[in-house]
């Protein structure tokens, strides 16, 4: 994978003081979240994230033009956006949207080719120069094969990269995607953000994308935008957002505890007796796991229990000792958690 | 601003070489309406050889044989010339509207323009002075009363006209599609209403109109509906391109820079010109619409609306002309009502369509 670009000279969007929200009957607006500050630069992938209803998708929608801001600037390549007539919005920006495409009789090869719309004539006729992209973007998405093949026989992870195509084709330097990893299996999800980094390194792009995967997108983000539900953004590389502890307190309202050691998200809140884990290693780090989901509190310090792991990956057995009791060795994680339960069961 | 040569492309493959297979399929369709216009303007109470015609068409017909002559240029020829108005004209409105609404069995009735056109005529046939224009029905035939043609042509215009208001105000096609089918309820009850409180004779005159007829337009009259139909059938090339941007949906349309209320009134406005003028000289033809748009999308094999549209301009008229000559049934003196022939033949094809989709999807 190459590195990223050097620092462009201009950003791709600016948005100052932007504030989100719906007028609805004439009514007082109702603000959803802003002000806002934001920049997106050439060749960078910047992950969206942040709790339901905290206002993801009227961000984007904001952003892609497709509602109006209730206040401050926005502006796409140094021109405001709400300047910009619809052809000219079209060839700076284009999206992928959640929603799915009724026409299931379409080829993708035609699908692909729409994405041309706003650099042909009043007829709609490609020239040479459209065809080329259309390949190119079946070729950069790894499409090509299933040119001829109706959208509607395409399994979810072929069509997402279909409309990913199809945007590529429409060849704008900013590229938006609402949610692109829902609907799609493990896999799929982490080729799709793969690519979508790729492209933003080898095409220059700069793409948006929401997502509710966070374990991906810390991975895969340049930067990340993170709209808590107090609707106060804040933009950053991953990794400072998680060391400054802005990223496990957006998503605590929703009664989940980010875990800065792991870079994940606690499933299991233990309240049993606390374990003193020794040792390092792969080993340590399932077995770790395997203490939080029985329910024991694993610690560095000393506890009433002790629990050594071994020192190699598929070999060793695990030690155990609590308060006034011999040392007990076990050669699996079921087998050490069984003895867990019942020695800390007979303590009472 | 512009990063993305289309480096990673392999060599361009074979998008163009499915073109000459569409045009080799407009050909045939070329091909197809003018057998069925000849065909059309052969047959009738006095068959008349195909060679004769050909000629006669031509303009190089024997000066001497006055009575075909007649029986050609002024029946036959400007029957044949309405089949062809008529089935283009309703071939392209009916795909317009299946892809401004998304919906297969949307038609050029979809937006309440026929029963538009049917609520002007029952005003004039209905009304206290519905004797006149019954026996100008009676004498003229259907089409030759300006009286009837003005009725239809004002309904449908005043359907459209709220329609299109409407057009401007909703955001949704879905919508749109609900508010003219129920446009079209309202103004077939009213017609009921009217219909029920009336003698007779005169709701006989009125269920003459309903079906259909493309005999009678002649001189004038024709100038004008072929006029409505070229200009029609003008705005919808110039829909091509929106059509097909919409066939991904309005916010994909939208963000591939499509005005789409601009669009939306493009598409009605054509429509309206299209199914109105139709309607108003020739009465109500049904499925002709609806029918036309499955068959070119099946017979050509795609979704591009620069192919599809003139594919639905000539396989209507094919498919008019023809019905217009199974109407004469061979052999006979008696010709059917044309819209009993359309509907006979296009309720099947609607019920095909129906029932390929589930086969297809578990194929």
């Amino acid at each position: 994978m190459s590195l990223a670009p050097p620092p462009a000279a201009a950003p791709i969007l600016t948005a100052e003081n932007l504030t989100l929200g719906y007028t609805v009957r004439k009514k007082v607006p109702r603000l959803v979240a802003g002000p806002l500050q934001l920049t997106l630069w050439p060749g960078e992938l910047v992950c969206l994230l942040g709790p339901n209803g905290a206002g993801k998708s009227t961000l984007l929608r904001t952003l892609a033009g497709m509602q109006a801001p209730l206040g401050g600037s926005l502006a796409i390549g140094g021109v405001p956006l709400a300047s910009l007539s619809p052809e000219a919005r079209a060839r700076q920006l284009s999206i992928v949207l959640t929603e799915r495409i009724e026409a299931s009789h379409l080829t993708v090869q035609e699908v692909v080719s729409l994405g041309r719309h706003p650099h042909t004539g009043w007829l709609g006729g490609l020239a040479a120069h459209d065809h080329a992209q259309v390949q190119a973007a079946l070729a950069a998405t790894g499409t090509a094969q299933f040119a001829p093949r109706p959208v509607g026989e395409l399994s979810d992870g072929e069509r997402q990269k279909v409309l990913l195509a199809r945007a590529l084709a429409q060849d704008t330097p900013l590229l938006v995607l609402d949610e692109p990893t829902a609907h799609l299996d493990l896999p799929n999800r982490v080729a799709l953000l793969r690519l979508l980094h790729q492209l933003a390194r080898t095409l220059g792009k700069a793409i948006l994308l929401s997502t509710h995967e966070l374990d991906l997108a810390l991975q895969a983000a340049d930067r990340v935008w993170l709209l808590p539900a107090t609707g106060e953004l804040l933009a950053g590389p991953p990794e400072d957002l998680v060391l400054s502890g802005a990223f496990a307190a957006a998503f605590q309202r929703e009664g989940l505890a980010f875990d800065i050691a792991t870079g994940t998200f606690e499933l299991h809140a233990p309240t049993g007796p606390p374990v003193q884990l020794l040792g390092d290693g792969p080993a340590a780090f399932w077995t770790r796991r395997a203490l939080l989901r029985a329910g024991f509190v694993p610690t560095a310090g000393p506890a009433a229990g002790c629990v050594t792991v071994p020192a190699e990956t598929g070999a060793g057995l695990w030690l155990s000792q609590l308060p006034g009791q011999a040392a007990r060795a076990h050669s699996t994680i079921g087998a050490l958690l069984q003895a867990l339960r019942n020695d800390f069961n007979q303590l009472g | 601003m512009n990063p993305a040569p289309p480096t990673l492309g392999a060599e361009p493959q074979s998008p163009t070489a499915r073109r000459p297979r569409l045009t080799q399929g407009l050909l045939g369709l070329v091909v197809l309406v003018v057998l069925a216009f000849v065909l059309d303007v052969a047959l009738g109470p006095v068959r008349i050889p195909v060679l004769t015609v050909a000629r006669h068409l031509l303009g190089h017909g024997a000066a001497a044989d006055t009575a075909t002559a007649f029986i050609v240029h002024q029946i036959r020829l400007p029957k044949a010339l309405t089949a062809l108005a008529v089935g283009s004209g309703l071939g392209v409105s009916g795909l317009q509207m299946q892809t401004l609404f998304r919906n297969p069995l949307a038609g050029p009735s979809a937006l309440g323009l026929t029963a538009g056109a049917g609520l002007g005529v029952a005003l004039v046939m209905l009304t206290g002075g519905g004797g006149a224009s019954a026996l100008a029905v009676r004498q003229l035939g259907l089409a030759g009363s300006w009286a009837l043609v003005l009725a239809a042509t004002a309904g449908a215009a005043s359907v459209m006209a709220l329609v299109l208001a409407l057009a401007a105000r909703l955001r949704d096609n879905v919508v749109l599609l609900i508010v003219g089918l129920m446009v079209a309820s309202v103004t077939g009850a009213i017609v009921s209403l009217w219909q029920y409180f009336s003698a007779p004779e005169q709701i006989q005159d009125y269920l003459l109109w309903t079906f259909g007829a493309l005999g009678g337009v002649t001189g004038p009259h024709l100038a004008v509906l072929a006029t409505v139909v070229a200009l029609g059938l003008g705005l919808a090339l110039a829909s091509a391109k929106p059509l097909n941007a919409l066939l991904l949906g309005e916010n994909y349309a939208r963000s591939l820079g499509l005005r789409v209320r601009r669009s939306r009134t493009l598409i009605i406005l054509s429509t309206s010109l299209l199914a109105g003028g139709v309607t108003a000289f020739c009465g109500p033809i049904g499925f002709v619409g609806i029918a036309v748009p499955h068959l070119t999308r099946a017979l050509l094999g795609t979704a591009d609306h620069r192919i599809l549209l003139p594919g639905a301009c000539l396989l209507g008229a094919a498919l008019v002309l023809a019905c217009d000559c199974l109407a004469q049934l061979p052999g006979s003196q008696i010709t059917l009502p044309i819209n009993v022939v359309t509907s006979l033949l296009g309720a099947p094809v609607v019920l095909w369509v129906v029932l390929r989709r589930p086969i297809r999807a578990a194929a």
